[in-house]
């Protein structure tokens, strides 16, 4: 029954939570939706540790992409070893998961140091920071510890069926049985993580400005055609 | 072509008394809240000074503006690409030292101490942390009337570049003062520095606002507008900026700025322009040339061909009318008195200034026996160098700033001649012919500057409501409005953002 929760119902809670949260976010508070920066307090460190952070995160993602979405299948077509391919994904996702946590510390020891950014902060601005900080730590030392240590563990066969089956609508739990327990901890607080986005700051992560490099370099817009065109 | 309508001021640095009226008035309509403390959308900076915030001129630092990359126009900050390769840093942003930390004072201790054996003082205290700050040491005036003097003053980014150092003895410094508000520039860098496009140059008035809806808090209008004019809200985490006081515009009324201007010193007016010209006037090689470019985009509102094209265009009669009236358009494409600001950044601002004369350094003694020929070597001996209004108002070319102020000695020699005397007509009418102009351009001109009535001074069409499209259902409606959808418009999704939409502030 735990295993049904966790796996099953858990994480369709915390994506229903996260899609309809967005949605009404983006419908009716979206005087609210910001990557809430503290640049004009301080500088100098925020330098370092956003660009490592943010940079860090952003490889770290393609690397989930990597391992969850893409099956093992693929790897196995293009004749890429289930060795060759765990010695990059430990490198790599070690590499930046590093840069992830050391990143995200930085900003941290930041907001609690630099006088303006803590006293601005908000129990939200930490909370962010922690739980992040927790599901990155997790994932670093899974990948860089666990995987060099204990096994090698092939989540491609487990964690990440389990994960596309939860997008094809027949979940399938009984994958995710014999997953070791910090593989467990790790999705279950990044799940639980996804829910807390639309109450963050963590909402920025949709707002990434692709069109900039597309669009004219001057905006002209109508007052009385602004209506018009419901924009 | 492409003709649109601006809405621009000139103002008349001559009679500017720095009193910062226009700034207080302006604080306290629109940025009175918290996380809005330091911003200015409009201050009077004392030149040579810095400015506020400090050094907003060193485009080297903040690398605000546009240009010439391999003959083409380009953010100087970097384009797309790069800035969203900087996004979660931003190189060049200033930070709260650039302007300054905002505090206020505790007034109420001066009230509810306790008796004690000493006087109760109201400690300075910050706005941003609430803690006490015990020596504040910048603010966005601290440099006021040369205040901090041979210390401050050689920050000024356009007196490091001057070749003559600046004599700051008492009896040979000079200053004046600089107003600014948000340019409203025909090719605003802020605009094209936005990731999600929230800055926009509005169609009627060509007045630039924020959409904070859209805004995501990215920062790089802060310092790609040159001028420095767009702010980081630190509590919502958006962008503001001047807004030309657009509900007060739209009522036919002048800005905040401009009502309350003791001096008077400010114009508003209707300007159209060909908005195809734009690009290609802002990317021409010379920055001295710069000026010329801008003004050749401005159409002549007598024009009938214009005036059809305009109308082609959806500007109406009311538009029209006030676009020959317009102040603006008299001074500073007609009679080319008023400049621009720093047209070598390629935004092609449309706030103007009719430089200041000042007194002559020389000083005249024999006025009434001083031929016209006296006059124009004693333009070159201001007290302000045209050196220094020339780096600040025409891309270093002495040779603007030298005509404007020419025709200005000679609107001065000529008002006083007829209503003093004593200056003998030939030398008048020679003075005048010298400085390009006629005694009917100059009493016009004497008119609008010196008498300026409010009705000349502001003469500003209301918003253009009979283009918006629900006039019909607006008819009769009270402000009860916004909680019903418009007559046969369905309650959607799409209503309620476009509601939402319309607070459009900036």
């Amino acid at each position: 029954m735990a295993e049904l929760f966790w796996w099953v119902i858990f994480p369709y809670i915390t994506l229903t939570i996260m899609i309809v949260g967005l949605l009404y976010r983006y419908a009716f508070r979206q005087l609210t939706w910001a990557a809430p920066s503290t640049e004009f307090f301080e500088k100098k460190w925020l330098r370092i540790g956003s660009p490592l952070f943010h940079y860090g995160i952003i490889f770290a993602f393609f690397g989930h992409v990597m391992g969850m979405l893409i099956p093992i299948e693929f790897y196995q077509a293009l004749g890429i070893s289930d060795h060759a391919y765990h010695f990059g994904a430990i490198y790599g996702g070690g590499l930046v998961g590093l840069m992830v946590v050391a990143g995200l510390i930085i900003l941290l020891i930041r907001k609690i140091t630099i006088d303006p950014v803590r006293i601005k902060a908000s129990f939200a601005d930490f909370f962010t920071v922690l739980a992040v900080l927790f599901v990155a730590a997790t994932g670093t030392y899974m990948t860089i510890i666990y995987n060099t240590t204990v096994i090698e563990y092939e989540y491609r066969l487990t964690i990440g069926p389990w994960f596309r089956s939860l997008f094809l609508l027949q979940p399938d739990y009984v994958l995710m049985q014999s997953v070791p327990m910090i593989f467990k901890v790790h999705v279950i607080s990044a799940f639980a993580l996804f829910a807390a986005i639309p109450f963050t700051k963590l909402i920025h992560i949709f707002s990434i400005p692709v069109k900039y490099p597309t669009r004219p370099p001057q905006q002209y817009r109508s007052r009385s055609n602004y209506r018009r065109q419901g924009l | 072509m492409r003709i649109k309508a601006q809405v621009a001021m000139v103002m008349h640095l001559d009679k500017c008394i720095g009193c910062h009226t226009c700034s207080v008035t302006c604080k306290n309509t629109w940025t009175n809240r918290p996380g809005t403390e330091y911003m200015w959308f409009n201050n009077v900076e004392t030149r040579p000074g810095p400015g506020y915030p400090k050094r907003w001129e060193d485009t080297d630092r903040y690398k605000g503006g546009w240009e010439l990359r391999g003959g083409k126009l380009k953010l100087r900050a970097g384009g797309p690409i790069s800035k969203l390769a900087n996004i979660f840093y931003n190189p060049n942003m200033a930070e709260m030292e650039d302007f300054y930390e905002p505090w206020t004072y505790e007034y109420d201790n001066l009230i509810h101490r306790p008796k004690g054996d000493n006087l109760p003082v109201a400690r300075p205290k910050s706005q941003i942390t609430g803690k006490y700050i015990d020596k504040p040491e910048w603010g966005s005036n601290w440099d006021d009337d040369l205040a901090g003097g041979s210390e401050v003053v050689p920050l000024d980014p356009n007196v490091e570049k001057m070749q003559e150092h600046i004599k700051m003895e008492y009896e040979k410094t000079f200053m004046m003062y600089l107003p600014r508000i948000c340019e409203h520039c025909l090719n605003p860098s802020c605009v094209a520095s936005c990731p999600t496009g929230a800055l926009y140059k509005r169609d009627e008035d060509g007045i630039v606002l924020v959409d904070h809806d859209a805004c995501r808090g990215w920062r790089f209008c802060q310092n790609g507008c040159p001028y420095h004019k767009v702010y980081y809200n630190w509590n919502t985490h958006k962008a503001e900026k001047c807004n030309f006081c657009y509900p007060r515009t739209e009522a036919g009324l002048p800005t905040i700025c401009s009502e309350t201007c003791v001096g008077r010193i400010r114009y508003i007016g209707v300007v159209l322009y060909d908005a195809d010209k734009v690009k290609e006037a802002a990317s021409v090689e010379d920055p001295q040339d710069l000026y010329e470019a801008q003004l050749s985009c401005f159409l002549d509102p007598f024009d009938e061909e214009v005036q059809a094209k305009a109308k082609e265009a959806g500007i109406t009669d009311a538009w029209l009318e006030a676009a020959q009236e317009s102040p603006v358009y008299k001074m500073a494409m007609k009679w080319k008195i008023a400049l621009p600001l720093h047209p070598e950044y390629r935004t092609m601002p449309m706030v103007w200034y009719v430089p200041p004369l000042s007194p002559i350094m020389n000083h005249i003694t024999n006025e009434d026996d001083l031929d016209t020929d006296g006059y124009i070597p004693a333009v070159d001996q201001m007290r302000i160098p045209v050196e220094y209004l020339a780096s600040i108002l025409a891309a270093d070319d002495k040779e603007v700033v030298r005509k404007v102020l020419l025709k200005l000695s000679a609107m001065r020699v000529y008002m006083r001649g007829k209503t003093v005397g004593g200056i003998d007509e030939f030398k008048q009418s020679e003075l005048v012919k010298q400085a390009n102009t006629s005694p009917e351009e100059i009493e016009e001109m004497a008119r609008l500057l010196g008498v300026a009535k409010y009705d000349e001074r502001y003469v500003i069409p209301t918003g253009r409501r009979e283009m918006d499209d629900d006039l019909h259902y607006k008819q009769g409606t009270c402000s009860l409005e916004d909680l019903a959808p418009p007559e046969g418009v369905n309650p959607t999704f799409g209503y309620l953002k476009a509601r939402e939409k319309n607070y459009e502030s900036g």
